[in-house]
């Protein structure tokens, strides 16, 4: 992989995708000391309908702010896989919540890796935490940002009282990806 | 002139993850604005909601108006009422404001516009960025006027250049102009804001003269007028109409004359002070690229690969852009073969740079419709064709 990382993180309103950005983006940004900017699709993005959170997180500052060569893509729904996986680089990884896709092994050029995020939440209790498991899955496969600093970044960006149960969330997801030991799917 | 440091309660110091909306209104904040009076307009609304949830801790007040020109006629009356006042809009709210903003020049009422540039004209993308509304900011209302406009590159600077517009309004008693886009009011960066200590503020000029003897609209030695305090006795009059010295009505040629002249030069006989700009491997450069706001960025980004192919390409980014800095254009057309402007509309500030060349070397634009910014890789094509012949 690059030293610069362009990530794409997409659903629906209500799952928390803009957050779960601001939650990595902050880590590397304010706690990993990377270059980072976040971008964002303004639309009438209400609950239920798509949203996405564009990052590129660099060790030299970011000139040109949107993505042109996509290596993460985090889908949280199945509009958003179908959507964005052909823009993702060959050798790129694409990271998904299982229950809600319908992954199709027909990019053999990336790496893919699943994960029953909403089913882990709702077993901490909460399913709209989804967005921090998917956050731990996404630093423990792809390590662009290390997990100290998402769990500082946390802390900052969650709402007051929350903080432990989104660290939980977060934890979930990272174990989640260590457990599995990442075989990656190939047809 | 004695700067004051800014007030600890206000500043947000520290290392933030913000966009630049949310930095600008961190930055006015820091400033001391303790009024804005706004009409929520896409792409700019997160300034004025961030203003409004962090002005009742901050001591200050938010109005949301029923229009635009209610606005920015409502910032020029709290500045009177001894208010750091600012608005924040986007193109039509801009269109707007042209009214009051003549007003504001004629009666020098210290004052903010941040304008968020969507693309346009009339409602046009309102979520998405171009650079089009910069000679209305110059242009766009009556009569002769001077103004000072900022264009920040990325979310940091948006809390930079609102210190320096608050700082430039008291200190010239002038409408500022900070020129924003969507892209960088949207774009989230780290944003580290000082400690209150090191953000320096010029303060409101007052009179020190007793109520009998102030006049309010005659000039200090540096040809700014000092302003009274409300509610301690002086008389004052504020009026669009031509005014002399005691602020009523004179109209006739010889005041026109006079307030015009000092209006107008109280800026352009400082604009080498307030110029500031930054230029990046300019020394050698045979070809100037001359862009700002967002436009900037990508523009640095092509000189880089221009110089990877031995292409002797700079950038001159005006920070401010009004006034414009045409006494370093005419410097670096004599070193320059030509000069490549980018921004994102049809061509506004390269008539500024064609006119600081005059002639000495070739002015290429490379416009933009808006609705997304350039690429580097077609900026770099442009350079690349210029090459050829500079």
């Amino acid at each position: 992989m690059s030293a610069t990382h362009e990530i794409r993180i997409a659903g629906f309103g209500g799952q928390g995708v803009i957050l779960a950005g601001m939650v990595i983006g902050r880590a590397a940004a304010i706690f990993d000391g990377k270059h980072v900017t976040l971008t964002q699709s303004f639309g009438p993005e209400a609950r239920g309908s798509a949203a996405s959170v564009d990052l590129i997180v660099s060790p030299e500052p970011v000139l040109y702010p949107y993505l042109t060569r996509l290596d993460v893509l985090v889908a949280m729904s199945e509009e958003a896989y179908t959507r964005f996986v052909p823009e993702l680089h060959p050798g790129g990884t694409l990271l998904f919540e299982q229950d809600l896709v319908n992954f199709q092994a027909n990019r053999p050029d990336i790496h893919a890796f699943g994960i029953p995020a909403t089913r882990l939440a709702e077993e901490l209790g909460r399913k709209f935490i989804l967005n921090l498991v998917m956050v731990g899955f996404v630093t423990g496969v792809t390590g662009i940002v290390p997990a100290d600093a998402v769990r500082k970044s946390i802390a900052d960006s969650v709402p007051k009282g929350t903080e432990s149960l989104n660290t939980a969330a977060f934890d979930k997801g990272l174990e989640y990806a260590l457990s599995q030991k990442l075989a990656a799917i190939h047809q | 002139m004695n700067l004051v440091h800014a007030d600890p309660k206000t500043v947000l110091t520290g290392a933030h993850f913000m966009d630049g909306n949310h930095a600008a209104c961190e930055g006015a904040i820091a400033a001391g604005a303790n009024f804005a009076a706004g009409y929520p307009i896409t792409p700019s609304t997160e300034i004025v909601e961030r203003f409004a949830a962090r002005a009742p801790l901050v001591g200050a007040t938010f109005l949301q108006m029923e229009d635009e020109l209610a606005s920015s006629i409502a910032i020029l009356g709290a500045a009177w009422g001894g208010a750091k006042s600012f608005t924040v809009t986007s193109g039509p709210g801009f269109s707007l404001m042209m009214e009051h903003i003549g007003f504001a020049a004629m009666t020098e009422t210290p004052s903010v516009f941040v304008d968020v540039q969507r693309g346009g004209p009339s409602t046009g993308l309102p979520t998405l960025p171009a650079q089009a509304d910069m000679m209305q900011a110059r242009w766009g209302s009556h009569g002769d006027y001077e103004i000072i406009a900022l264009s920040p590159s990325s979310p940091q600077e948006c809390f930079d250049v609102m210190i320096d517009a608050f700082n430039f309004a008291e200190r010239y008693r002038n409408p500022v102009f900070v020129m924003m886009d969507e892209s960088v009011g949207h774009m989230t960066e780290k944003v580290v804001i000082p400690s209150a200590d090191r953000v320096l503020l010029v303060p409101r000029r007052y009179t020190c003269l007793p109520p009998s003897e102030y006049l309010p609209f005659k000039p200090s030695p540096d040809g700014i007028p000092e302003m009274a305090r409300m509610g301690q006795g002086y008389h004052f009059h504020v009026t669009g109409l031509t005014h002399d010295a005691s602020g009523y009505p004179a109209i006739n040629a010889q005041t026109q004359q006079e307030l015009l002249s000092r209006l107008v030069g109280k800026i352009r006989n400082d604009a080498d002070k307030i110029a500031r700009a930054e230029e990046r491997q300019i020394e050698d450069a045979r070809i100037v690229l001359v862009a700002y706001g967002i436009t900037a960025r990508v523009a640095l980004r092509a000189v880089q690969l221009a110089r990877e192919e031995r292409i002797p390409a700079g950038l001159l980014r005006p920070i401010v852009v009004w006034p414009f800095p045409e006494k370093r254009i005419r410097e670096l057309a004599g070193q320059a073969k030509a000069f490549i402007v980018v921004e994102m509309n049809q061509g506004q500030i390269v008539h500024e740079v064609e006119r600081g060349v005059a002639g000495r070397a070739r002015t290429v634009l490379v416009p933009h419709a808006g609705g997304a910014v350039h690429r580097p890789e077609a900026i770099l094509e442009v350079i690349r064709e210029v090459a050829q012949w500079a």
